[in-house]
Order: C-alpha cells, then sequence, then structure tokens
C-alpha cells in the first residue's frame, strides 16, 4: 500500500531552514493550478517527490495519500474499489496532485449534492512555517478533538501550512450515470433548478450553457431509470463525459478566454508577479460568481452549474459592475485567473492573524491570497 | 467590588430582565448536560439582540472579565460551565428564525433556535435540517456550532459543519466577521470549519445560515439480532464496503437491549449479545431495493433474525428501544458514566471485545449503545457513586476507553466535545507541537484569553503533569472533577 515515496522529513527540513533564514516559499504540486494563482519572487518547493497511497480501506470509506500524488493515480486506484473522491476536484489540464486540489479547494459539479472537499477531508499532516510537522484530524468521520485546522487548511493554497499528506472520505461509485439535456432559457433553467433542489431525486450536477440545461443522475440502475422518467428533459446522452469536461475546464466555453487570460496572466507575472490588472486588459475577463443554490443569473455568455450556486462569466465589464451583480443576487465575484474574492476588513484582518498563528515569519506562498491589489 | 463595577456596567447596557445577579437566579445555570460538575455563575446575561451581545463582550474586554458563551446547556463535556468570576453569556432569547429561503433551501436562524424548530419550519415547504442530535427538542443551533453535533443521521447527512453555510460571529475585541452565508463557499479561509466545533473559544455566533434538504420520500428500518457481538460489529463494515451508505446504523448490546426493553417494550430480542438497526431511506423503490441488499449483507454476517419494519408504528417501535437507552441505562444504576470515542468501523468487534475485558478487570458493568455506522461509542459505564472508590474506578474505566480508541486510530470525542471533561485524554491524542498551535489559534480570536478560558485545549504544564502520572499509575485520575 506505502508505495511512492516518504520525502516528509526534506520537506519539513526545507520550510525549517527557509524560515530561519527568512525565504519565502512557493509550494508547488502539478502546476495545474499555477496560472490561477501567481507565484511572486517566491523559491518553489516542488511536494512532487513525496508520493503514495498511504493507506486506503475500501470498507472505512477513507483514503490517506501523500501531497504529491497524482490525482489520477488515485482516482484509478479508488475506481478499481468501485470508489471516488465525492468533491470530484477538477483536473486542469488532466494533471493535479491531491495535495494541489485539497489546498485549492475546488469541488467538482456535483458539489451541491456531494459535498465540498473541505466536507470530505477527515484530517491532514502538515508542515507550519516554522518547519514543525503536525498531525490534526484522523482518520474518523466523527472528530471533534481540538479545533478544526485539517479543514481550515483547505482552500487556504498552502499559505497556512505544507500538507503532506491528508485524509478524505471516499464515497461508492454510482451503480449508473445519466446525462438528461432540454433546450431552454436561463430562466426556466434556473426555475427547474430551484425546484429539483426541493425533490429528494438522485440528481448529482447540473449545468446550463448555450440556451441548454444539463442535468446529470446517478445512483442503482432503477433509481436513474425513475429520475430519467419524472425529470422535465427530452433527450438523453451518454455517460457525464460532459461534465467531467465542465469539471476541468475542458469543454469549449472555457477555451479560448482561458488562453487568453492565461496568456495575459503570464506575462504579467513574469514583470510584476500580479497577474490581475493584465489580464483585464486583454479583453473578456472569466469571472467565476459564487451565489446561492437557485439564484436566478441570466446574464448571457454565462455557464451556470450547482444548481445555480456557481456561475462563470466572460464578460469586459468592469470589476465593480460584475461583483455589484453577484451582490444583488447574494453571491460575491472574483477574476478566476489571478484574482481573489473581496473579503471584508474584519475577515482580512482574521486572516493576517491566522497566517501568523501558522506561518509566523510569512514565508509559506505569501504571493498567493493576496487581494490587495 | 470588580463584580458590582460589571453589574452597573452592564445593567445600563442591557434591557431589564436581561441581566440576573440574585443567587437563586443564577441557580439554575449551575451546570450544563454533565450535571455533576456545578458552579454556581458569577453573573447571567441574557441578550435579546446582536447590539446587547457585543456589549456585553465589550464590557467584559474592559473588565478583563471572562466570558462563557451558553445555548440550551444540553452539552455532555461541560463546555458551558459556568466560572465563579466570569459572565455566562446565555443566548436563549435570541431564538427567532429570521428566514425561510425556499429558493436557495436555506434558513436563517439566531443561535438560540432550537434545533427542531429549524425541521418545524422548513417542514411546510417538504424541506428539513439534517443533524439531529439525541436532544433536538431541547438543544440549540448555537450550541450544535459551538459541538459540531452529529446525530444519528450524520453518517448519510453529515454533521452540523456539513450544514452550515454561514455564520456571523461576533469576536472579544468587537469584531464582526460575516463568514459564508447563502453560498456554498466564501473569500478567504474557511474560518467557518475552525468555528464549528470550536466550543465557544473563539467568538460567539450571533447568526447561522444552514442547508435545508428535501424530506425523502420514503424509510425502511431494519432490526438484525446478533449471538455474537464481533460479529454484529463485522456486519456494520460489510453493509458500508456493499457500496451502501444507511441513513443511520446503531448498535446495542446485551446489557443495554435488556436494559431498553425494560423501559421501553420496543419488541428487541432480549436474548441477543447485540442488535443492529439500519435506515434506509430515497423513494420507495430504492428504499425497497437497499433494504433487500442489507438484509442479504446481514444474513450472510451471520445474522441469527433479521426483521422489516412493515409500518411507520413499528419503524417508531424499533427507534423506541434506541432512543430510550440512556434514560433506560439509568435504572439499571445508580449513576453512568457516558464514554464518546469513536474508532475506525473494522476496529468495533475487537474493541468491543476489550471493552469488556476492561469492564471485567474495572469490576463495573457497561452497557453500549452507540453510532455504528460511524464508528461512535458511547459506552455506559454503570456505578454507584455512593460507594467508595466507585467514581474513581469508573473515571478510571472511562480513561481507558478512551486510550484504546485513539490506539485503534480513532479520537477521544467524536460528537460531545471536550469541554472541562476530556482535558487529559487531549494530551493523550496530541503532542506539544498540535497543543502549541491550537493556543496559537485561539489567540489569533481571542488574544487575552477571556473566551471559555480552561476549556477545550489543556494547557502544556497539564498534559506533562499528568505525563508524569501516567508513569506512576498507568490510569488517567481527574482529581479536579466531581463527577457522578
Amino acid at each position: 500500500m506505502a508505495a511512492g515515496c516518504d520525502s516528509a522529513a526534506s520537506l519539513a527540513a526545507a520550510v525549517a531552514e527557509a524560515n530561519h533564514a527568512g525565504r519565502e516559499l512557493y509550494l508547488r504540486g502539478g502546476d495545474s493550478k499555477a496560472h490561477l494563482t501567481g507565484c511572486g519572487p517566491s523559491a518553489p518547493l516542488s511536494t512532487r517527490g513525496h508520493t503514495g497511497i498511504v493507506d486506503y480501506r475500501p470498507d472505512e470509506l477513507v483514503v490517506t495519500a501523500r501531497c504529491g500524488t497524482s490525482l489520477r493515480e488515485l482516482s484509478t486506484a479508488l475506481a478499481a474499489e468501485g470508489q471516488m473522491l465525492p468533491f470530484d476536484p477538477p483536473r486542469f489540464g488532466g494533471g493535479g496532485t491531491f495535495g494541489g486540489a485539497v489546498a485549492a479547494g475546488f469541488s467538482g459539479p456535483g458539489r451541491p449534492w456531494l459535498g465540498a472537499t473541505r466536507d470530505a477531508v477527515l484530517g491532514a499532516n502538515i508542515v507550519n512555517g516554522t518547519g514543525q510537522r503536525l498531525a490534526f484530524g484522523g482518520q474518523v468521520l466523527k472528530n471533534v478533538a481540538g479545533y478544526d485546522v485539517s479543514r481550515l487548511m483547505v482552500g487556504a493554497f498552502g499559505t497556512l501550512g505544507l500538507l503532506l499528506e491528508v485524509t478524505v472520505r471516499v464515497q461508492p461509485r454510482p451503480e449508473a450515470v445519466a446525462t438528461l439535456a432540454s433546450a431552454c432559457s436561463a430562466e426556466a433553467a434556473a426555475g427547474t433548478c430551484q425546484r429539483l433542489l426541493r425533490q429528494p431525486l438522485p440528481v448529482t450536477a447540473t449545468c446550463h450553457v448555450d440556451g441548454v440545461l444539463r442535468v446529470r443522475v446517478a445512483g442503482s440502475e432503477a433509481g436513474v431509470r425513475r429520475a430519467c422518467e419524472a425529470l422535465p428533459l427530452d433527450i438523453e446522452e451518454e455517460g457525464d463525459a460532459f461534465f467531467d469536461a465542465v469539471r476541468d475546464h475542458a469543454h469549449p466555453f472555457f477555451a479560448d478566454v482561458a488562453a487568453a487570460d492565461v496568456a495575459a496572466a503570464e506575462a504579467a507575472a513574469d514583470h510584476a508577479g500580479t497577474p490581475h490588472a493584465a489580464a483585464a486588459e486583454a479583453g473578456p475577463t472569466l469571472w467565476r460568481l459564487s451565489l446561492p443554490r437557485g439564484a436566478l443569473f441570466t446574464e448571457a455568455g454565462a455557464l451556470v452549474e450547482w444548481a445555480g450556486a456557481q456561475a462563470w462569466w466572460r464578460t469586459a465589464l468592469d470589476a465593480e459592475q460584475v461583483q455589484a451583480r453577484a451582490q444583488a443576487l447574494g453571491g460575491f465575484a472574483a477574476p478566476f485567473h489571478g484574482g481573489w474574492p473581496k473579503r471584508s476588513a474584519s475577515v482580512r484582518a482574521a486572516m493576517q492573524r491566522i497566517k501568523a498563528a501558522f506561518d509566523p515569519n510569512g514565508i509559506l506562498n505569501p504571493h498567493v491570497m493576496d487581494d490587495a491589489h | 467590588m470588580r463584580r458590582a463595577a460589571v453589574v452597573e456596567s452592564l445593567k445600563a447596557a442591557l434591557a431589564p430582565g436581561n441581566l440576573l445577579t440574585a443567587p437563586a437566579a443564577l441557580a439554575p445555570f449551575e451546570t450544563d448536560g454533565l450535571t455533576a460538575i456545578r458552579q454556581r455563575p458569577w453573573l447571567v446575561a441574557l441578550p435579546e439582540n446582536v447590539d446587547e451581545v457585543r456589549t456585553v463582550l465589550k464590557v467584559c474586554r474592559e473588565h478583563g472579565v471572562a466570558v462563557v458563551t451558553r445555548g440550551a446547556g444540553t452539552g455532555l463535556s461541560g463546555g458551558a460551565r459556568p466560572l465563579a468570576d466570569g459572565v455566562l453569556l446565555t443566548l436563549t432569547k435570541m431564538n427567532r428564525i429570521l428566514e425561510v429561503d425556499v429558493a436557495s433551501c436555506t434558513a436563517r436562524v439566531e443561535p438560540g433556535v432550537v434545533n427542531l424548530k429549524i425541521t418545524e419550519a422548513a417542514a411546510p415547504h417538504g424541506l428539513y435540517y439534517a443533524p439531529d442530535p439525541s436532544s433536538q427538542i431541547a438543544c440549540s443551533i448555537g450550541g450544535n456550532i459551538a459541538e459540531n453535533s452529529g446525530g444519528v443521521h450524520c453518517l448519510k447527512y453529515g454533521l452540523t459543519l456539513h450544514n452550515v453555510l454561514g455564520i456571523t460571529v461576533q469576536t472579544i475585541d468587537g469584531e464582526e466577521l460575516v463568514l459564508g452565508g447563502k453560498t456554498l463557499d466564501a473569500p478567504g479561509y474557511d474560518m467557518m470549519a475552525a468555528m464549528i466545533g470550536s466550543e465557544g473559544m473563539l467568538g460567539v455566533v450571533t447568526e447561522a445560515v444552514v442547508k435545508l434538504l428535501p424530506t425523502p420520500l420514503a424509510k425502511r428500518v431494519l432490526l438484525a439480532a446478533f449471538d455474537d457481538i464481533r460479529r454484529a460489529g463485522d456486519a456494520v463494515s460489510a453493509i458500508i464496503r456493499g457500496g451502501i451508505v444507511p441513513a443511520g446504523l446503531e448498535m446495542m448490546d446485551a446489557l443495554a437491549i435488556q436494559a431498553a426493553e425494560d423501559f421501553a417494550h420496543a419488541g428487541y430480542p432480549r436474548d441477543a449479545a447485540a442488535v443492529l438497526l439500519c435506515e434506509l431511506d430515497g423513494d420507495e423503490a430504492e428504499a425497497d431495493a437497499d433494504a433487500a441488499r442489507v438484509q442479504a449483507i446481514l444474513a450472510d454476517a451471520g445474522a441469527k433474525e433479521i426483521r422489516l419494519a412493515r409500518s411507520e408504528v413499528e419503524q417508531e417501535a424499533f427507534w423506541r428501544g434506541r432512543k430510550s437507552a440512556f434514560p433506560a441505562a439509568g435504572r439499571l444504576a445508580p449513576d453512568y458514566y457516558c464514554m464518546d470515542g469513536t474508532i475506525p468501523r473494522r476496529e468495533l468487534g475487537v474493541v468491543l471485545e476489550d471493552i469488556a475485558a476492561l469492564s471485567r478487570r474495572h469490576g463495573l458493568p457497561v452497557a453500549n449503545v452507540f453510532h455504528a455506522g460511524d464508528g461512535n461509542l458511547h459506552p455506559l459505564i454503570l456505578f454507584d457513586s455512593s460507594k467508595p472508590g466507585e467514581t474513581e474506578r469508573a473515571e478510571a474505566f472511562g480513561g481507558d476507553i478512551l486510550k484504546r480508541c485513539v490506539a485503534a486510530g480513532g479520537t477521544v470525542t467524536g460528537e460531545h466535545g471536550v469541554g472541562v471533561e476530556k482535558l487529559n485524554e487531549m494530551c493523550v491524542q496530541f503532542g506539544a507541537g498540535e497543543i502549541e498551535q491550537f493556543h496559537r489559534l485561539k489567540a489569533a480570536f481571542d488574544p487575552a484569553g477571556l473566551m471559555n478560558p480552561g476549556k477545550a485545549i489543556p494547557t502544556l504544564a497539564r498534559c506533562s503533569e499528568l505525563g508524569g502520572m501516567h508513569v506512576r499509575g498507568g490510569a488517567l485520575p481527574h482529581p479536579e472533577l466531581e463527577r457522578f
């Protein structure tokens, strides 16, 4: 089981040494999300040498793996036992490491029904900013001993600690999956999603793009069959390849805008390490909007998933206008490539104190999650 | 003198009736659900709104007075035990359901709202709030958030942390943190993860947005009896391994079965060594299909009897035995001590056998009633505190059980929290590095250490003293705690 390579000691030593020297580090996994975060001038510390599935017990529905393990390897191992990661993390460009997925905390199309990355995390061994190796949480579902530090790490993009290994809950793969589609307006799609949220049907994803609403249902053969009959959508598509493409931003909706954003972000990062401003000048920006489920977001040029709770919008409108649209619906917005959502002053201040509690000298990914620009 | 000054400041700021100072008025607040630990609070503040909460915190900060936040007082680990020189901030008057938003399937509530009231408010829309701790008719959502409460359905539907989307927190330094909301994620760090289950150590929750789920169309309840407790434990793993996630999966051992039968007459087989209850939900056909599969798995696992409840009345009867297990155990002995360790499911059988061996060694009976699906044990140690030495033996027995849970890869508390009760066991579970990190995280929210001091996280000094005692006695004494 413990195939792979244990580099925990050398990673901890590298952090301790950098802390001692006051040298900034950029924690680097599979580079599949580097274009989203920017790294500034920090020296990279690669986690790719710390690999392997440490413990996998299918009958516990729990797996522990080292951060450098590729998402592909992990998913293959789970699939061999008929299981999967419930949070179904995106694999941009087909790549990505387990540690990177947990650090970013992005969740796949099933988020409203199957839970977020943080929902599945049960424990984490980390290296904090002073090089200490610490273990939080564990392998059991119910555990209220101490503060929930392992879940605090999710979505912190490595700014609070290097995730050495993480334990997550897994779940059985559904026996059957089907995707249904129907042409409809954004308004009608939002109405359908609102109704779906109130019906106990085995829906595990929705997406409205280019005037078509798609709904994924998953469960037992018979349950999927019955759901297909009950849902007001008429065309049935094979499997769930469509939703995998949306998850990985491989769907054509993301293609050109992503390329433009990435190019601009990279160009800007070369100069100043702050990709956002340059990306905005390059043309329509790809915005991510986090909205309440069932939200009526009906702008043209948007892709709306998560029963309305996540929208992707390519627009040349300026930041204030986009953010105002999101706020009007009870949510928030940020450019996906190189931008971070605005936080309130009190949240920012608390984040700085938390950062100092884990990384007193500010050496871990200091230029990531920085919304100052 | 100091008390008089604090009383004066609070009286000026709070509406009449929202500050209790007279001994008779303070008496009902001496304890939470861990009733053996009593302390008359210094003062009780009962704010009606967020402004009054902020005022109480401000007055306490200015006077350097500690604050213990309390909800309904049903907690089982003494997390809301008052202080002799601190303010007990009781949030039961903030009990309004502010909004049920059907479009986003959320409810916005004040912290004092009783858990079950949320489901009652959502039910007309075909929705409910999933976490259902046993005390749900009394416990408050604020307390659920402080403890990250579970319930019998959390294997499938998650703990409090999976069902709360947003909280508004007041810190002792006067900050208001709005974390999350109706959206599924929030800008910045997942501070809500740190807050949920933090036992009132970081701040005061004054509002919450919770997720509502559609009420399942159908449910099935199975009861299986086993001749051997280990086989019952292994059956639990086999069900999960079979790809089924039951809505509830509960287990009781022989002593608990007999006690429950005497008390509730639920019709459990009295001669069984263990009984498993399994609830499955979904639409009618799915619930039927899952029930059939679970029946086959239970038969393979060696169940000597399997019953499927044929009506809602019978489903309730099956559950009645389980739900009455705690009061039923209360009739077996003058006192019982409820433990709350969690272990990986695969260890259930062997750890239950070890608990039986420990029971013989300590000379005290134990009844096991627990959330088998998530490996959360609730051994009830039966004793008589009026007999010399029994209380100490019960505590030593409990300490041994929790150490066994940690050794099995589990934890010293699955859902009841650390409070004042399991501070020593925290030293078994965590090293000095983790405990120091916890203290630094607390200081990020409460630098002066005024929020619920002395709870949840032990000091390193306490752990090192305990280490010394380990070497001498091999047991975990609790000299400062007067329990049962």
